[in-house]
């Protein structure tokens, strides 16, 4: 019943897949990290991804927008196939968004700059129009008054949240989240969680590394659980956290729950 | 009674507060140092009044060379009897309110720019156009403006002109030189390095001494290439690798998240490198920079070695007139004097910048 609550709240799924991952392996020297990892996201789709430290969860993400290198096997973004060819590296990096565990912004530019500094440069936007667009994602994620702060100047939960916007002045059509509240303090979680939660509702496409439950179960079409570089296991949530199949899904959820 | 000693027990102790307590904490904190500030103080006590005495007391100012061998104290007529030459050397002498005028232009512009905030198109324009301005009162041959071959350039205006577009060309290009040892292309990985490791092997003494002796041979017979060139060039390549390394240690200081966040923004490689990563790199080795660049203002008085007249070369041949001979104490105190303000401008001028460049990290209260 609560699983048709959400999908009557957040934009069901839709069409052809915009992500295929298809056999892919990836390797650090001879550290065997990634096996056979297939996925298919079609767009609309929230998808979690959870699993043991190491078990090389950021790196799948990571290699959907070529920060990591893949080397065998297939990923294609939005019909284009990720491949040494920087032209299509940076097409695939305008359409995908990425918020990290750390934020990563830049401290050396206001909040504004930050925002803008991709429309501008990237999409060519006119500096006007890229700060009109900076301000209306500022307000999406309720901070437009610290616009000309820099990023030292705020705190942890709103330097998430700019992060995010940063993310979506770029207009994209998947959002990456790697940990995107693991390095927060308790009370500025719900913050961002709310944030996150109301770009799903906007029907974005997300693929998210969390171990929040509890935003798992509110907008997650399917949950992904990881270990040793596999994906072990694959479920809509509330299957997966009720009736994991697994031992080993078992095991991690007895452990983070 | 007892009340008097409470009170006076939660005062600190005499020893460690006022004149006696800082004396106490830098003067005489231990045995080695108590030893030291004697031996110092005694040093100074005798040498102070003596130097007084021989710099302003017995001192002669506006003398012939003749009358300050009588002299009992300094001779600074050494240097306010040459100071036309020693300033502007072999420049033509009637000629010589141009490179006066020039440095003015650059110290002004100098002066103008110390504000970050400045720093706008504008203020580029007026800077090309200054140096043009500047360019022109040198070289002349325009506007009624007598020629002046760029041999007869000597003195300050010379030192000036080779540490500033010393330090103008070799940082970009150092700057250059640090991104192409952090290339993934293996060739011009490997040019960078060996470019950097190879002048970083030889002293800029012999760079000067190739660039004027030896390069000249290998050009095509009737092509000469003007000899302060040729020495400002060695100076910049020179200085250019120094600064590539430093820059180097910038770029390795940087969080590989600001890359990676750069990059997933779509930023091309160019534009990550302008907009994120140089602008913080950059700054973080501000320190370290600047002590190449005032070294490189130092070095150039290494170019006495290819016979061009900087100031030290000036003074030098003043003192080796019959007149003057004897008096390099007091010549060579006042060209320290001037290194002295340039060097100490130079980083205070940083430091300046560095200030202004100082990103807000005050958490708010909100
Ligand atoms: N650049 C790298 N070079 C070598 N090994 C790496 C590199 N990055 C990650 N690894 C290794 O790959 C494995 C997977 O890393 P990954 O960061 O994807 O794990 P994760 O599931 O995100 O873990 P966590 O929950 O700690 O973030 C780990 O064992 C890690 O040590
Ligand atoms: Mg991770």
């Amino acid at each position: 019943m609560s699983t048709e609550q959400t999908s009557s709240q957040s934009p069901p799924a839709e069409g052809k897949p915009i992500i295929e991952i298809i056999g892919m392996h990836k390797w650090f020297d001879d550290f065997h990290v990634l096996k056979d990892i297939n996925l298919e996201v079609r767009p609309k789709e929230k998808i979690v991804v959870c699993g043991p430290s190491g078990s090389g969860k950021s790196t799948v993400i990571r290699c959907i927008n070529r920060l990591e290198e893949h080397q065998r096997g297939q990923i294609i973004v939005n019909g284009t196939e990720l491949t040494r060819d920087l032209k299509n590296i940076e097409r695939v990096r305008t359409e995908v968004g990425m918020v990290f565990q750390h934020f990563n912004l830049f401290p050396h530019l206001t909040i504004l700059d930050n925002l803008t500094v991709g429309p501008i440069w990237v999409r060519k936007m006119p500096k006007k129009e890229a700060e009109e667009l900076a301000m209306h994602y500022l307000e999406i994620v309720k901070i437009p008054e610290q616009a000309q702060k820099y990023p030292g100047q705020v705190s942890g939960g709103q330097q998430q949240r700019v992060a995010i916007a940063r993310s979506l002045c770029m207009k994209p059509k998947i959002m990456l989240f790697d940990e995107p509240t693991s390095a927060l303090d308790p009370e500025m979680i719900k913050e961002v969680l709310d944030v996150m939660v109301d770009l799903a509702r906007e029907g974005m496409t997300m693929i998210v590394v969390t171990h929040e439950m509890g935003f798992a179960k509110e907008v997650a079409d399917r949950v992904i659980f990881m270990d040793y570089g596999e994906i072990v296991e694959e479920n809509e949530p509330f299957e997966f956290f009720d009736n994991p199949q697994h031992d080993r899904t078992k095991l991690f959820l007895s452990q983070i729950l | 009674m007892a009340e008097t000693t409470q009170i006076e027990e939660i005062k600190p102790p005499v020893t460690d507060v006022g004149v006696i307590g800082w004396l106490r904490q830098h003067l005489f904190n231990g045995l080695f140092n108590s030893i030291a500030t004697i031996l110092i103080l005694g040093f100074l006590i005798k040498l102070i009044p003596q130097f007084i005495q021989w710099a302003f007391i017995d001192s002669v100012w506006f003398t012939s060379g003749q009358e300050c061998h009588q002299a009992a104290g300094a001779c600074w007529s050494v240097i306010t009897q040459n100071i036309r030459f020693t300033i502007f050397g072999y420049f033509p002498y009637e000629h010589q309110w141009r490179p006066l005028v020039a440095m003015i232009i650059l110290v002004g512009m100098l002066v103008y720019s110390r504000e970050w905030n400045r720093w706008n198109k504008r203020l580029g324009y007026a800077w090309i156009f200054a140096l043009l301005v500047m360019g022109l009162l040198m070289k002349g041959g325009l506007f009624g403006l007598v020629p002046v071959e760029s041999t007869k350039w000597s003195g300050l205006p010379l030192t000036l002109l080779l540490s500033f577009f010393g330090i103008l060309a070799s940082y970009p290009l150092g700057v250059v030189l640090a991104l192409g040892r952090q290339s993934q292309m293996p060739i011009i990985k490997s040019l960078c390095v060996v470019y950097i490791e190879m002048i970083r092997g030889v002293p800029l003494i012999t760079m000067l001494f190739m660039s004027s002796v030896m390069f000249p041979l290998f050009l095509p017979e009737g092509v000469t290439i003007d000899k302060v060139l040729r020495a400002q060039a060695a100076i910049i390549l020179f200085t250019a690798a120094y600064i590539a390394e430093v820059v180097r240690g910038g770029l390795q200081a940087m969080d590989r998240g600001q890359y990676e966040a750069a990059e997933s923004l779509g930023l091309n490689y160019f534009q990550m490198m302008r907009m994120i990563i140089l602008p913080q790199a950059l700054k973080i080795v501000i320190p370290p920079t600047v002590g190449i660049l005032i070294s490189a203002f130092k070095d150039t008085s290494l170019v006495v070695i290819i016979a061009l007249y900087d100031i030290l070369n000036t003074t030098k041949s003043i003192l080796s007139e019959p007149e003057w001979t004897g008096f390099s104490t007091e010549a060579y105190i006042f060209i320290a004097m001037i290194y002295y303000v340039c060097c100490f401008s130079m980083s205070k001028y940083s430091r300046r910048i560095e200030k202004q460049l100082e990103y807000k990290h005050t958490p708010n209260q909100e």
